[in-house]
């Protein structure tokens, strides 16, 4: 039994390569034959995840809102109201558990699950740093796209087993605004993947790496990637139901959608499942474009920045700041955009994002063969 | 009308409006009322009240095109009850004019003019729902305010709230 | 309402557990048979039924208690019906059973976003009655306080709009500076919205010495905000897409239906009672009727009715500046030197009106002469109006237009159900 000496634990994201010493340490800390360390170094973006969704993704939004609303947000609960959000989980916590007399009791109770399940399933082929990934699947990409697919059927379940009108209504709208703009999504998505030539999550962003940090994201790497990029950034806000196409919950007309009727844990986990969803897409859009886990700075000259700034540990930080970067945008629009309505969503998606997703693939295709 | 009095402008093309309609109908509209605050006439033959309203409104010197107001009233001495309608019409000839039109004050009907202008329509139902006249012809005669299985009319003057409703004690 | 709801008649007969779960789900004409209890589906088509969808009073965007019936096919409304009455509060009731001057607090809750208008339509009323001589600075200072509750009416009208839309932001926009507004009204009457500060012949108190200072700063401040709530959501492309070219009303339907204020002006009628009716001091002012001339709209939708409201605020501004600066000195000022000390009118009818931030609100009083106490006092309602074209307006929209169309129309059901 070896313990290996933790240098600079104290100051880890500072310390450029000396991280990387500390998290190839760490892997190789294997009390007892146990792959401790490895273990400790998997749970970490995991932590991360329950962390950010269950707070921070919830307090950010209410002070990033408020900053924009001349408003100070929260600011009870601890210093600038940090703890606000675990307040208002025990609050939920303690709530009645309520199920209508007349909902489906079967779907109702499921239905807050499924929706849970389905958003963070995807997060098992997510790679968060060249040295963890959940699973590393061949088909990564297509894993992530096709289980986003099972929040329909969660959305479903709770807004039919409610049975209430708004609800059904809130349902309706979310299942056919996803399923029509997964085709949209897929097909800039299967651009970046056209562009590194395989599906796996893990070597798209391993091709994205370089010395020159930034330019080698695909973003940088062809001049027509702007195009999927921005069509799946848009298509990935109606997917996971945020503003401007937040209609599935608009809360000025359908109440609260298909979530009128849930109160408490139930709610919360809905709750969850969509700050799971907006990050979650934020990492693809993050990996298939912007270089997922590579540092984005680059060498200059003898200056190795690049490298210093890349490393398991730091791959990490880099994907959560690109997330965070993409869902602060999200929140952005959230807080400054009115809501479409349901034809022009459908016309948004069908009309204009669907037909540029199509030439978009065909000039990735056409640059991809004759431009090397 | 007064002898003597100088009548301010309004009121003059309000008296120019009503001889038209006088002239037109005769003794079915009582003598125009020329007071400075409201100047007016009464429908005496009240059924003639949907055709002389269509009248006011498309008669090319009249145009009263717009109904600002109808209100009911209850004249407890004459054992009527009635409304007042405030018409005006609005960018065309500028002049006012009030109309009264009373019927009895138990089970009495006014014939609607919900059809002439759409305004009528809520204000008669509101005047139904409080004074319980009817309005003959009226498209949706139902209460608006109270509920709909209110027991008598609120502002007679002589209304007896109900004990309770629905179980619930209504004086208080 | 169980005739409104056409109900296949093989449902009608008996139900099972089933096919009210195909009911529910509006899954359209289908056809079955019946084997001994279980129901076989044989066939079924697109063509969906029509679904009772009871909007409020309780929903968040029919803004307070305001019940609309709607029959939906899918999103598309066939016919909506308003239900009112959940905020019935007897106004014309207590009306008749307490004094004139009384009445002037119970006039606050009626548009209650608008209280000092409300008052001085009330003021106005009773006046004509009365007949009494008002001091010219009580009419400078009700004209002020007024257009300042205008502007702030219309701040909520917009912002509110705006949340009906989705777009959170700008209604806290409107409601900080809303904020400065109230606080100023607050100084000068004690209350921040039910302010009984305009009585009958003069005014509860003169306003504070600074008062016009503040207002002053105010305008100053305001003017910039104008602009960038224009920019933030009337210029926006997704604003404009849902409000443009929706719930139209054209200008001859609209006076037919009693229409007045903004909404009268967003049908491209230049109606304004502060010109046509002209009352107080509004004639020596100098303002603009904004009408939209159908460039950035389309003449009597609902982005022409929230261009009216915002293009209004400015006139407002106007008015203000200007009343400040012709306004009488304080010196020897009394607010309640035309009060009468007992109001009896003579015997007599009138209908006093004014331009409210919602339209035309006006009051019907019937004096017998005797007695201290009117003998009928009846609100005519801007909203309570404008409101009942609803029915006419929703017929084939979808649901998120309804919702516009209800934003656009602006009610306050203090007002509707009084």
């Amino acid at each position: 039994m070896i313990l290996t000496p933790l240098p600079h634990i104290s100051m880890p994201l500072l310390m450029g390569n000396s991280l990387n010493a500390w998290s190839e340490a760490l892997v190789g800390f294997n009390p007892m034959g146990l792959p401790l360390g490895l273990v400790i170094l998997a749970a970490i973006p995991l932590v991360f995840i329950a962390l950010y969704s269950l707070t921070y993704g919830v307090y950010g939004e209410r002070k990033i809102s408020a900053f924009m609303q001349d408003r100070l947000g929260p600011m009870e609960v601890g210093k600038w109201g940090i703890l606000q959000t675990i307040a208002d989980i025990l609050k939920l916590l303690q709530k009645e558990d309520i199920v209508p007399t007349s909902a489906d009791k079967f779907l109702f109770v499921i239905g807050p699950g499924v929706l849970f399940v389905g958003s963070f399933l995807a997060y098992a082929v997510l790679p968060f740093s060249s040295a963890f990934i959940g699973a590393s699947l061949n088909v990564g990409l297509f894993f992530a796209i096709g289980i986003v697919a099972i929040e329909v059927v969660g959305i479903l379940a709770a807004g039919w087993g409610s049975n209430n009108k708004w609800s059904l209504y809130g349902a309706v709208r979310s299942v056919a605004q996803i399923v029509s703009y997964e085709i949209p999504a897929a097909i800039a998505l299967l651009c970046g993947a056209m562009m590194a030539g395989t599906l796996d999550m893990q070597k798209i962003t391993m091709l994205q790496s370089g010395s020159y940090g930034f330019a080698h994201f695909f973003l940088f790497q062809s001049p027509i990637a702007w195009l999927p990029f921005l069509i799946y950034f848009i298509a990935s806000l109606a997917e996971v139901n945020r503003a401007p196409f937040d209609i599935p919950e608009a809360e000025s007309e359908l109440v609260a959608g298909y979530f009128t009727e849930y109160t408490g844990m139930k709610f919360a986990v809905i709750f969850l499942a969509e700050y799971g969803s907006m990050f979650m897409v934020s990492a693809i859009i993050s990996i298939v474009f912007l270089g997922g886990w590579n540092s984005p700075l680059p060498d200059i000259g003898s200056f190795a920045l690049n490298a210093w700034t890349n490393g398991p540990l730091w791959g990490v930080f880099w994907i959560i700041m690109k997330g965070f970067f993409f869902i602060f945008v999200q929140m952005w629009l959230r807080w400054t955009l009115p809501r479409l309505r349901v034809d022009q969503l459908m016309y948004l998606c069908w009309k204009v994002l669907t037909p540029f997703a199509f030439v978009s693939f065909v000039l990735t295709a056409i640059w991809v063969i004759y431009v090397p | 009308m007064e002898e003597g009095k100088v009548l301010s402008q309004s009121i003059q093309q309000s008296a120019a409006a009503y001889v038209i309609i006088h002239d037109k109908f005769g003794e079915a509209v009582s003598p125009f009322d020329a007071n400075e605050t409201m100047p007016f006439f009464e429908v005496i033959d009240t059924s003639l009240w949907p055709e002389i309203a269509l009248f006011m409104r498309d008669h090319p010197k009249l145009q009263f095109n717009y109904m600002a107001c109808l209100s009911g009233v209850d004249y407890q001495a004459e054992e009527k009850v009635g409304i007042v309608c405030n018409i005006e019409s609005l960018g065309q000839c500028h002049h006012k004019l009030s109309v009264k039109v009373k019927c009895s004050r138990h089970g009495g009907s006014i014939p609607s003019v919900a059809c002439v202008w759409h305004t009528a329509n809520w204000h008669e139902r509101e005047a139904y729902d409080m004074f319980g006249m009817l309005f003959t012809g009226h498209p949706d005669m139902r209460r608006i305010l109270c509920p709909d299985d209110w027991e008598g009319y609120p502002l007679l003057k002589d209304y007896k709230v109900q004990e309770s409703y629905h179980g619930i004690k209504v004086p208080y | 309402m169980e005739s409104r709801c056409p109900t296949n008649s093989v449902f009608n007969s008996q139900s099972s557990t089933r096919m009210q779960e195909l009911d529910r789900a509006g899954m359209g004409s289908v056809r079955v048979t019946r084997k001994g209890n279980n129901v076989v589906v044989l066939e079924k088509d697109l063509a969906t039924e029509q679904m009772i969808l009871a909007m409020g009073p309780q929903h968040p965007s029919t803004h307070g208690v305001l019940k609309l019936e709607c029959l939906t096919d899918g999103e598309v409304i066939t016919e909506a019906v308003p239900y009112l009455g959940y905020l019935h509060r007897c106004f014309e009731k207590c009306c008749e059973n307490v004094d004139y001057p009384a009445i002037v607090p119970y006039t606050d809750r009626l548009d209650y976003l608008a209280g000092m208008n409300s008052e001085f339509a009330y003021a106005i009323a009773v006046e004509k009655l009365l007949d009494v001589e008002i001091p010219r600075r009580v009419e400078f200072i009700r004209v002020i306080v007024a257009e300042m509750n205008r502007i702030a009416s219309h701040l909520v009208a917009i912002g509110t709009y705006g949340i009906d839309l989705g777009a959170f932001t700008p209604f806290l926009f409107c409601f900080r500076d809303r904020e400065i507004i109230l606080s100023l009204l607050e100084w000068a009457s004690g209350a921040r919205m039910l302010y009984n500060y305009i009585w009958v012949g003069g005014l509860a108190y003169d306003i504070p010495s600074d008062f016009n200072r503040r207002v002053k700063e105010f305008v100053n401040y305001f003017r910039p905000k104008t602009v960038e709530l224009y920019k933030l959501l009337t210029e926006n492309e997704i604003f404009v897409k849902r409000t443009r070219g929706i719930g139209i009303m054209p200008a001859d339907v609209a006076i037919n239906y009693g229409w007045s204020g903004p909404m009268l002006r967003g049908s491209g009628v230049k109606w304004d009672l502060r010109r046509n009716d002209p009352y107080s001091i509004y004639p020596e002012l100098d303002f603009a009727v904004p009408v939209p001339d159908g460039k950035v709209s389309d003449v009597g939708d609902c982005l022409s009715r929230h261009l009216v409201r915002a293009l209004e605020m400015e006139e407002s501004l106007k008015i203000i500046e200007q009343c400040i600066d012709k306004m009488p000195s304080a010196e020897g000022f009394n607010p309640r030197s035309a009060v009468p000390k007992r109001v009896r009118p003579k015997a007599g009818e009138v209908y006093g009106r004014a331009e409210n931030p919602r339209g035309e609100l006006g009051f019907y009083i019937q004096s017998d002469g005797k007695s201290t106490k009117p003998l009928r006092c009846k609100a005519r309602s801007s909203c309570f109006v404008n409101l009942s074209a609803m029915k006419d307006l929703s017929k084939g929209q979808l649901i998120p237009d309804l919702v516009a169309i209800i934003g656009s129309i602006d009610i306050v059901l203090g007002e509707v159900d009084r």
